[in-house]
């Protein structure tokens, strides 16, 4: 059988900061190979570098040791214009205090990537977006006069507007109640199996990482475990073992 | 809806939307570039409007459309007759003189200085003569029995006590008053001048008896010509057809020269201090834009998320601001174009022309243009680093280091927009060593003040802890992040060290004019003494008692043709001296050189000296021609050429009051050449009414010009430049307490929580109030400590080095810039801090 072929390649990443203390080693020898159209979802306690790794992922981040590539992108050495430009084309990220603009109505939110690349209609795209998640009566609202649900869901919608290959949540429900939450997910996971987007989310909450195909956890900066890839997990005896069973 | 318009740039778009917000954080940035602005604008505007003025009314304030001035002598016949065969000729007269009242029943005779000018029938050619009451010139200035008509200006009839049909006398004809002089169209043209004006007939001046050889009179023959004669076609007909002639030419385009390029001089001046404003300003601008960057971190982070190039991210921003400056700047124009004016209405009475209310599109152009670069200028920098902004910000705090510079092209097009404002200062300045100066000035105090404060920022961090808990706290606000000192410090800073720098030079040159030169110079310089009165008048004063120091000396003018036998116009000379070669000088001999010079090369003629013409000259001005011991120097003296060798260069002390001359020739060549004497006389306070009395009265022909009025005349002046410079000044300070005031402002909410921990910990407000007053009160001192320094050495640097007088640190300028340091700091920090101390605690740690 042909192993499919990697849509996000990270190999024996690592990712060291400076501080006024010295310096801060936040990610330690990360290998992942993520496919296109698997739901990934990347738990840990708090600190242990799920949303370091969520920020290499999407370029945010260079990383200081290691090898990233993201959709035939390599990482290293790309400018941070350069990384702009390939998440304006191939990414979506949803976050979870929103970070809508404030001064943008809605409909103005949605259209800006859409705008930034150059589109058109932007604005009949993000009008359709904003259809879709169920905010065509709130196009004209800025984000202060709107709840935190209808705020995730512009973001969300803002985020597919561009119809990236990968969807990335950070704590996406982390600002909202329970239900609107569990409302905002369903939202999410559909729309994204729609498009047929790879799905990676960075999570506290268990219930929502088993919703993903594959769960990744971290702790203190490495990779503890992961449901779908044996390599990263207890380093090479093991990736030798499953290899050889 | 413009702003989601596809068809304009996405920047321009998402600036649009982000301006939604309004204009609030940018009211410190308006204000201070409104300010600016203006300043330049309406300076701009004024001295425009002026110059307009000046243009518009050329004919009238010269006279005529061209001008033949000549200094001592009439112009020959054939000279007339060329002048009428081009048109309509009006010949008059000008000569310092005194006018003495005749005694009246109750007051003695009196008698002061007076310009006379003497004017034929067809005066004036253009604009209008008008007296009270009004008289034709036939009525003014005919003879009517033995009395001669008058004209007088009202300030002469205020001197003398004088009034219509009063009789005065002016060498050795009578004249009744019988009229005042209202308007003098073409009085701006003279120049400066030491008396108040009296108009005569030409055929009265005749009479006097004051014009013989070599008396300081001046002959105009003003020509107007037909319609449409080209004026420089003319000027250089009438050049050649009297090649040799040394007359002065001028025309309705350069009429009242002196007063074009004071007011060029002053203009540029002023517009020098506006952009030293604009330049303070511009901290506040830079400061507001940071402000705003900060406060748009998630912004900008959000839209990098979303694939917002740098570029994209940096010009959204910097349309915004360049919306916002522009609306600033507009404002500006339009209120530079409206305050000329209001500013008309404080011009001195003396201007000829009073500018008109118009749009001056140069001056408002040229304001824009600097109120634009200093905003790019200043504001490039934060939306440069706001370009590299880091996207992943908007995870965590912990990020890999900023850089400290923003990419090159920014810091190049910072670099770009301060070399515009420089290269237009100095290059449209008639005075580019003075505006070149200027600039390196305010640069140099700039980058001193913004040492400063680092230094300040720096120390304050490193000195031991105070025990006490509000002192440790002063201190430590002092560097704190977002700290107010570095704005305070370079923004109040610069505009009090500008001030500091002008009141103690207008404060020296005050004392020069109030107390040094009064003591130092002679009470009387006096003119046109005869050669057969000297010993007389030397007799005479002497005789009075409480004088001394009585100085006469020969007094002729000559004009430099040649050098090194080479012809004066071929010649290349320093530009410094150029001034040597133009028109008549003034010349003199002497058999033993008098103080005020002493000879640094060559030596001086022996007492016996009886050879061929030689001559003495100032060093610096030899240097400058090129001449040296040995060299020779062609001077037409009354039309005729004396060539003379140079035996001596003198070092000629200028600050002397004495008469100093740069061409003395030897005691000989002159001695029988027709001329007349001057003199100096020292006096004491008592003594000096007995001796302008005594002199006049003996020798009425002898002119005595009175130190102390001409003094009060200068000082005047002086008070309304320095009026002018002081207020443009002030501007400068009020853009400093703006950039105080934003500072001050950006830093409230932190000051709010901060109170609110204090008070949380059990502070009373007194202790934090003092802690607060310390704080300010420090930054205050500091700032008035460097501004002093600074200004103080712009002081020296300029009266000592430039105008080489004595400097003297005056305390009064210097208490004002401390006062006014500590005040302005002290009160509008303890205004922001009694606001928030006013805050509840609960209330706010509710919203943290």
């Amino acid at each position: 059988m042909v192993k499919p072929t990697a849509l996000i390649e990270l190999s024996g990443v690592s990712l060291t900061l400076e501080s006024g203390a010295g310096p801060v080693n936040i990610l330690k020898d990360i290998n992942i190979s993520i496919t296109d159209g698997e739901t990934v979802g990347i738990v840990g306690p708090s600190g242990s570098g799920k949303s370091s790794l969520m920020s290499l992922m999407t370029g945010l981040e260079q990383a200081t040791g290691g090898s990233v590539i993201v959709d035939g992108l390599s990482f290293n050495g790309a400018d941070e214009d350069a990384l702009a430009r390939h998440r304006l084309s191939r990414v979506g990220i949803v976050m979870q205090a929103f970070h809508l603009i404030p001064t943008m109505t809605a409909l103005e939110n949605v259209a800006v990537p859409l705008e930034l690349a150059g589109v058109n209609d932007a604005f009949d795209r993000a009008s359709r977006e904003l259809e879709a998640v169920g905010l065509a009566h709130r196009m004209d609202h800025y984000p202060a006069q709107m709840s935190g649900g209808e705020q995730q869901r512009v973001a969300l919608a803002r985020a597919l507007a561009p119809e990236p290959a990968i969807l990335f949540g950070d704590e996406p429900t982390g600002n909202l109640d329970g239900k609107t939450g569990r409302a905002v997910i369903d939202l999410l996971f559909e729309l994204a199996k729609d498009r047929g987007s790879t799905l990676i989310l960075v999570t506290h909450d268990p219930a929502l990482a088993d919703r993903c195909d594959r769960v990744i956890s971290m702790s203190d900066g490495k990779i503890v475990d992961d449901t779908g890839d044996t390599r990263s997990v207890g380093g090479s005896e093991k990736t030798d073992a499953a290899v050889a069973s | 809806m413009i702003s989601r318009s596809s068809t304009v740039p996405v920047a321009l778009r998402l600036a649009l939307r982000e301006l939604r917000a309004g204009l609030t954080g940018f009211k410190v940035f308006m204000a201070c570039l409104i300010l600016g602005v203006t300043a330049i604008a309406a300076i701009g505007s004024l001295t425009r409007a002026i110059q307009d003025g000046l243009e518009r009314e050329g004919q009238s304030i010269l006279g005529g459309d061209i001008e033949v001035n000549i200094y001592q002598r009439e112009a020959s016949d054939e000279a007339v007759a060329w002048f009428e065969n081009v048109g309509d000729v009006s010949t008059s007269a000008r000569l310092r003189t005194m006018a003495r009242m005749e005694p009246k029943a109750g007051s003695p005779a009196s008698s002061t200085l007076v310009e006379l000018r003497a004017v034929d029938g067809n005066y004036p050619l253009y604009g209008d003569f008008i007296t009270a009451p009004a008289l034709n010139n036939e009525s003014l200035f005919a003879q009517e029995g033995d009395l001669w008509g008058v004209a007088i200006d009202p300030l002469l009839a205020e001197k003398l006590s004088a009034n219509i049909g009063d009789v005065l006398r002016f060498g050795r004809i009578r004249a009744d008053i019988r009229a005042f002089i209202e308007q003098e169209p073409d009085k701006a043209n003279l120049g400066f001048q030491l008396g108040p004006t009296v108009m005569i007939g030409r055929e009265a001046l005749a009479e006097t008896g004051l014009v013989t050889t070599g008396s300081l009179v001046n002959f105009y023959y003003k020509i107007r010509l037909p319609e449409g004669t080209s004026i420089g076609a003319v000027r250089e007909d009438l050049k050649q057809a009297f090649p040799e002639e040394s007359w002065r030419i001028r025309d309705r385009g350069t009429s009242a020269p002196g007063l074009r390029r004071f007011i060029d001089q002053m203009g540029m001046f002023l517009t020098l201090v506006g952009i030293s404003a604009l330049v303070v300003g511009g901290v506040g601008v830079g400061n507001a834009v940071r402000g705003y960057m900060d406060r748009k971190t998630r912004t900008i982070a959000t839209l990098k998320i979303l694939g917002a190039d740098g570029k994209t991210v940096f010009t959204t921003y910097f349309f915004q601001i360049l919306l916002i400056g522009a609306i600033a700047i507009s404002v500006g124009l339009f209120a530079g174009a409206f305050l000329p004016t209001v500013l008309a209405q404080f011009l001195p009475d003396t201007l000829p022309v009073k500018p008109d209310g118009g749009v001056y599109p140069v001056a408002l152009a040229l304001a824009a243009l600097y109120g634009l670069m200093i905003t790019v200028a200043f504001t490039v920098w934060p939306l440069g680093k706001a370009r590299d902004l880091p996207a992943v910000r908007l995870f965590r705090a912990l990020v890999a280091p900023e850089t400290k510079w923003p990419r090159f092209i920014y810091t190049a097009v910072i670099f770009g927009a301060a070399l515009v404002v420089v290269l237009l200062a100095v290059g449209l300045s008639e005075n580019r060593v003075l505006a070149g100066g200027f600039i390196v000035g305010s640069a140099a105090a700039l980058g001193i003040l913004r040492a400063a404060s680092w230094a300040i920022e720096k120390t304050a961090s490193i000195v031991p802890r105070p025990r006490n808990a509000l002192a440790r706290m002063a201190i430590a606000n002092l560097h704190r992040p977002g700290a107010a000192t570095g704005a305070v410090v370079i923004s109040l800073g610069l505009g009090l060290t500008l001030f500091a720098g002008i009141a103690l030079i207008e404060g020296n040159l005050g004392k020069q004019l109030g107390e040094q030169v009064p003591s130092e110079a002679p009470a009387f310089f006096m003119l046109d003494i005869q050669p057969y009165q000297v010993d007389d008048f030397r007799t005479a004063a002497m005789d009075i008692e409480g004088v001394n120091d009585v100085v006469v000396i020969p007094n002729l003018r000559g004009r430099v043709t040649e050098l090194n036998g080479v012809s004066a116009s071929d010649v290349e000379v320093d530009q410094e001296v150029r001034w040597v070669l133009r028109g008549d000088r003034g010349l003199s001999y002497m058999r033993e050189l008098n103080q005020g010079s002493a000879v640094v090369e060559g030596e001086w003629w022996s007492e016996d000296y009886s050879g061929p013409p030689e001559v003495s000259l100032g060093k610096e001005v030899a240097d400058g021609l090129g001449l040296t011991i040995g060299d020779t120097i062609t001077i037409s003296v009354l039309g005729r050429d004396i060539t003379a060798t140079v035996r001596s260069l003198r070092d000629i002390n200028w600050g002397s009051f004495g008469f100093n001359f740069v061409i003395l020739f030897d005691p000989n060549t002159l001695a029988a050449a027709p001329h007349t004497f001057m003199a100096t006389l020292k006096a004491s306070d008592d003594a000096e009414r007995a001796a302008h009395s005594v002199i006049t009265n003996q020798f009425p022909n002898v002119t005595a010009i009175r130190m102390k009025e001409v003094l009060s005349s200068v000082n005047v002046l002086v008070d309304q430049i320095g009026t002018a410079v002081r207020a443009t000044a002030v501007v400068a300070i009020v853009a400093g307490i703006l950039v105080l005031a934003g500072a001050i402002a950006a830093g409230f909410q932190q000051r709010v929580y901060e109170s609110v921990i204090l008070k949380v910990v059990g502070a009373v407000r007194s202790q934090i109030l003092r802690a607060y007053l310390l704080e300010y009160a420090l930054i205050g001192l500091v700032t008035a400590v460097i501004a002093l320094f600074l200004g103080t050495l712009t002081g020296w640097i300029v009266v000592e080095q430039v105008m080489e007088l004595d400097f003297t640190f005056l305390p009064v300028p210097m208490m004002i810039t401390v006062g006014a340091s500590l005040l302005v700091t002290v009160v509008f920090g303890m205004a922001s801090s009694f606001r928030a101390l006013s805050a509840k605690p609960n209330a706010v740690l509710r919203t943290e």
